[in-house]
């Protein structure tokens, strides 16, 4: 296991290391030395293990493919924003846009989440241990987003495929978001994500969301408002 | 963009390090806001003793006449503190009837602050050096609001630079931008008496505040009332003589960050400003919700 400070380095050198851009047969790497730095172990290409000890800023562990990120504290706007693979997995709170646009891997809040997690996602799995803020899931057109504690005002609002799994309350439904139906591949596909994320909790206390799909095409009875 | 950071201690025995506490954090969100960089300092509060915080690009300007002639009208002892472009004036006052009397002033005078304990300085130019020129690292008070700029809707001027002071102590700094500000403004110019000495809609957000507290309002109930009645997207962080008080609108698109321990509460748009700050590894560390108000103190 390498140790890179980065007080020390540098947020470039320690990006261009973890990137394997110097040649790397290290596969596990711990950061320290962070005070809450921006894009701090974005666009990781290759399967290794990083740990980062301390709070980090925006847009962290951006764009990841395949590497396992562990952040043992807070993370900023952005967190793992447009990630394609992998496992972030943050110990505290990650602030708004956790996961936006992310494409796949899986995403583990062990705190809360702020606004707009899930934003745009289109096939990412996320986990909230805690609970998440307004508008979360908004426009979410694949994957899952599993709610452990409650959820904001304006949940899964103008959704599409994305399917929220919700064990506490939502403050309110988005457009367009409706309560489904708990069927048992959804109890087995739920299952398998709490189980993923280490967490306890059972699935048969959540309740599922989606589209409700009334936004998707142009009403032709609508065409006199315009 | 625009950064923040504000510093309110709990601790008076802290009070001496206010400064050396304070003047990283606002450096830390120099690239939030390059332009210009001003902050409040809560300080030095006597009973019946009023402070008025002047600017003029002048470095001749004869900030000692001034006094005199102040002196004279009002039949009190003006003292004058002169601080690079700046220049705080003491008396045993109220506030109010020293601005009224710099508002006659003929050419008018660039009033930055007005109370009994806040003072308020600012500049255009990196953070680092705004802070280095009042000489900031060393200054003791009970809490300090900063805020470094990137101008969206008004120019960059000193005067255009946050906070802004448009009641007795109080002070805003705002990170967003306001949608309704010229009407709000206009009916608070008419109807309040409200005097805006600039074009920016911050000015016009701490003259409502002003205001809502001279109908007696709480600072807390004040804010309450800006979201139903200013419109925008904000991060408002306020500081009054002994409180402190943080707002972000209900879409909450500006970050903001807050932590608290025994000994101070800290507020800025990211936690890389808080990052330094003593204990900070084991406080409380938190994201503000949209639509609520957090105060300390009696604010």
């Amino acid at each position: 296991m390498e140790k890179l400070d980065l007080a020390e380095l540098g947020l470039r050198a320690v990006n261009r290391r973890l990137q394997g851009r110097e040649g790397a047969e290290e596969t596990a790497f711990e950061v320290t030395g962070l005070k809450g730095e921006h894009a701090v172990a974005a666009g990781l290409m290759s399967p290794i293990s990083v740990t980062l000890k301390g709070h980090v800023g925006y847009y962290c562990a951006g764009m990841n493919k395949q590497a396992e990120i562990v952040i043992e504290g807070n993370a900023g706007v952005g967190l793992a924003e447009n990630m394609m693979s992998g496992t972030v997995r943050v110990k505290g709170d990650a602030s708004q846009s956790a996961g936006a646009t992310a494409h796949g891997g899986l995403l583990v809040i062990d705190g809360n989440a702020s606004a707009r997690c899930g934003i745009s996602m289109k096939g990412v799995d996320i986990v909230v241990k805690g609970s998440v803020g307004h508008n979360s899931a908004f426009m979410a057109q694949a994957g899952r987003l599993v709610i452990c504690g409650d959820a904001d005002d304006g949940l899964g609002d103008s959704i599409y495929e994305a399917r929220i799994y919700l064990k506490g309350e939502a403050r309110g439904l988005g457009a367009d978001c409706v309560e489904k139906e708990m069927r048992a591949e959804h109890l087995e596909e739920l299952a398998g994500l709490l189980a993923a994320a280490g967490s306890d909790a059972d699935p048969k206390d959540f309740r599922r969301y989606g589209s409700a799909r009334q936004l998707y095409n142009f009403k032709v009875d609508n065409v006199d408002a315009y | 963009m625009c950064g923040i950071a504000g510093l309110y201690l709990k601790n008076p025995e802290r009070y001496g390090e206010l400064g050396r506490l304070f003047c990283p954090m606002l450096e830390e969100m120099s690239d939030r806001g390059p332009d210009s960089a001003g902050f409040a300092v809560y300080r030095g509060a006597e009973e019946a003793a009023a402070k008025i915080t002047l600017y003029d690009p002048d470095p001749a300007f004869d900030w000692q006449a001034l006094a005199e002639a102040m002196s004279a009208d009002m039949g009190v002892p003006v003292s004058v503190e002169r601080l690079s472009t700046h220049a705080v004036l003491h008396a045993k006052a109220d506030p109010a009837e020293m601005r009224a009397w710099l508002e006659r002033r003929d050419p008018p005078l660039r009033i930055m602050s007005a109370g009994r304990s806040l003072e308020i300085f600012k500049e255009i130019g990196l953070p680092r050096d705004v802070l280095e020129r009042f000489g900031a690292a060393q200054m003791s008070g009970s809490h300090a609001i900063g805020h470094t700029r990137m101008a969206t809707e008004s120019a960059v001027t000193t005067q255009g630079a946050h906070p802004f002071n448009t009641g007795d102590d109080l002070c805003l700094v705002h990170n967003g931008s306001l949608s309704n500000h010229h009407k709000v403004g206009d009916w608070l110019t008419r109807q309040a008496g409200i005097v805006f000495q600039t074009e920016n809609d911050s000015e016009v957000a701490a003259g409502y505040l002003t205001w809502r507290l001279r109908e007696g309002a709480s600072i807390a109930e004040a804010l309450e009332a800006a979201l139903s009645d200013l419109d925008g997207f904000y991060t408002f962080a306020v500081g009054t003589k002994d409180g402190f008080a943080v707002l972000r609108d209900p879409i909450a698109c500006k970050p903001a960050v807050l932590a608290e321990t025994d000994d101070w509460v800290a507020m800025a748009s990211e936690y890389r400003s808080l990052a330094g700050l003593p204990g900070v590894e084991k406080a409380k560390v938190w994201e503000p919700k949209p639509a609520t108000v957090y105060s300390w103190g009696a604010a």
